[in-house]
């Protein structure tokens, strides 16, 4: 026990933890209504779009979060685009784009550093990764995806549960669905660090899977999946700590475990 | 009193015109049923009486006080709705969208006639159910319910009867009829059944690829395109 409380004595922990709540909260937010609206897939594209992004960004010696963040968004903005379009249909349209950014960033990345350590850790995650202005910065943007959540709720609910309804209604459904995107490539690049970018969209699918197996009505399933979402990063990054497991996928075996838990009660009930 | 007038609008994709000559009016208190067959251009329509499609040529007004957003839209359930995790009262609730205006979040104004509404369906008992639970026809009375939060003079339905069991359809068509006798709220219909619609609606537009009739119930039984399409029973 004590050996589990010495983790909290690390800063690079402390830092990982608030930084990682936050975004573990957001993701599971969004996760619910992406999860609905058969979204899903986009967070699995624009962390390829993110590992793209962060590659580049190394190579040349910018600030990664400065450029991943938006270049994400527009990913996100283009793929919604992309969806409403004939030609290219939107699953399509995220492998596309999704298998795109990930050639690109190996192609910057072995023209420049070659696979570092660093190029390891965008893919699989690293919680040493998060400096100090990092976790301010993400501290802040997940605050301001929570905030934004919360507010637009009502309308967020009436566009996932029926667009044209909404529509009908007047209300601006685009803009909704834009914001829906633009608030997930911002989790998504927040979380990507520490979870990786082969791993962050399962932090927005599985809460939300998990909790629609228990619960009926929206803002239980919401809620449950928020919880869901925090405990199994806190007990991922325990298990991550005491183990020595890797953090992003302790966290995922966490949830997996959970969803199971969960869809074997969900049965019963 | 005229709600909405609709004079000689046609509509196309992509330069093709799909529906033309639409022109009728409705007035306050009427029941409008839109029949025709499929693709005959009746979902078009009624994207454009919802401001959802601009006309190609011709215009739809809408009078007598009534707004853009304040139609009760029920629309065709979707494929993500059937296993939404949604409580009755959050789906009803979010019928009183357009009454948020600038807030965000509904008022105590709001749930109480969200609360009437679940009355005037007879569904308050399954106010906590879980949407995703009930049968057709309690589904369909939720969706009504949220309609009819979000109007107080015009309700247009999509199709609402279909895959729903003959008593519940029974019990959907008697429900609209007393919301449009009792409150007086105007029914604009789209529906396959022909029979219900001359049975309950005070007046009919009959569409294929342009309008083919539009006039009474009585007139509708009457005439030639009425009678082929009751296939003998009106004569």
């Amino acid at each position: 026990m004590s050996g589990l409380l010495s983790m909290f004595s690390y800063h690079f922990m402390q830092r990982a933890l608030i930084v990682g709540v936050l975004v573990s909260l957001c993701a599971a937010l969004l996760g619910v209504s992406l999860v609905l609206k058969r979204y899903s897939m986009i967070g699995d594209g624009l962390s390829h779009v993110g590992f793209g992004a962060l590659a580049v960004a190394s190579a040349f010696h910018l600030a990664p979060l400065g450029v991943a963040v938006p270049v994400v968004v527009l990913a996100a903005i283009l793929l919604l685009r992309l969806r409403g379009n004939a030609k290219v249909k939107g699953d399509a349209a995220i492998a596309l784009i999704s298998s795109s950014a990930l050639a690109i960033g190996v192609i910057v990345v072995s023209v420049t550093s070659g696979m570092n350590t660093e190029v390891t850790s965008y893919l699989f995650g690293s919680i040493l990764s998060l400096s100090r202005g990092d976790a301010v910065l993400s501290a802040i943007l997940s605050l301001a995806v929570l905030l934004l959540f919360i507010l637009f709720y009502p309308r967020l609910f009436a566009v996932t549960f029926d667009e044209t309804f909404a529509r009908a209604t007047g209300t601006r459904a685009e803009f909704y669905n834009t914001l829906l995107a633009v608030l997930t490539a911002v989790t998504v690049v927040l979380g990507m660090r520490m979870m990786g970018a082969l791993l962050i969209s399962s932090l927005i699918i599985f809460p939300a899977l998990s909790a629609m197996r228990l619960c009926r009505s929206f803002r239980a399933v919401v809620l449950c999946a928020a919880a869901i979402s925090v405990v199994c990063f806190v007990f991922g990054m325990a298990a991550s700590y005491v183990f020595e497991t890797p953090s992003g996928a302790s966290v995922v075996a966490a949830d997996l475990i959970v969803f199971a838990f969960c869809s074997l009660l969900g049965r019963k009930g | 009193m005229a709600i909405l007038t609709c004079e000689n609008a046609s509509f196309s994709y992509d330069g093709r015109t799909v529906l033309e000559g639409v022109d009728f009016a409705l007035n306050a208190g009427d029941y409008l049923c839109i029949v025709g067959e499929n693709g005959s251009g009746k979902s078009t329509l009624i994207r454009g009486l919802l401001s959802l499609k601009a006309p190609a040529s011709g215009k739809i007004t809408l009078s007598g006080g009534l707004k853009r957003s304040e139609i009760g839209y029920l629309p065709q359930q979707t494929e993500i709705q059937r296993d939404f995790p949604a409580s009755v009262w959050e789906v009803v609730l979010s019928g009183c969208l357009n009454s948020l205006g600038g807030r965000l979040f509904y008022s105590d104004e709001d749930r109480r006639r969200a609360e009437e509404n679940l009355e005037r369906m007879g569904i308050e008992d399954l106010k906590n159910s879980g949407y995703q639970e009930l049968s057709g026809g309690q589904q369909q009375r939720v969706l009504l319910a949220r309609a009819l939060c979000a109007t107080k003079k015009l309700l247009l339905l999509d199709e609402p009867v279909t895959g729903l069991d003959p008593v519940a359809a029974g019990e959907m068509y008697n429900l609209i009829k007393l919301v449009n006798l009792c409150d007086g709220i105007s029914v604009i219909m789209v529906t396959h059944d022909i029979h219900e619609a001359v049975r309950y609606a005070t007046h009919i537009l009959h569409l294929g690829h342009r309008q083919l009739f539009f006039g009474t119930a009585a007139d509708y039984r009457r005439s030639a395109i009425g009678r082929r399409f009751l296939g003998g029973s009106g004569i």
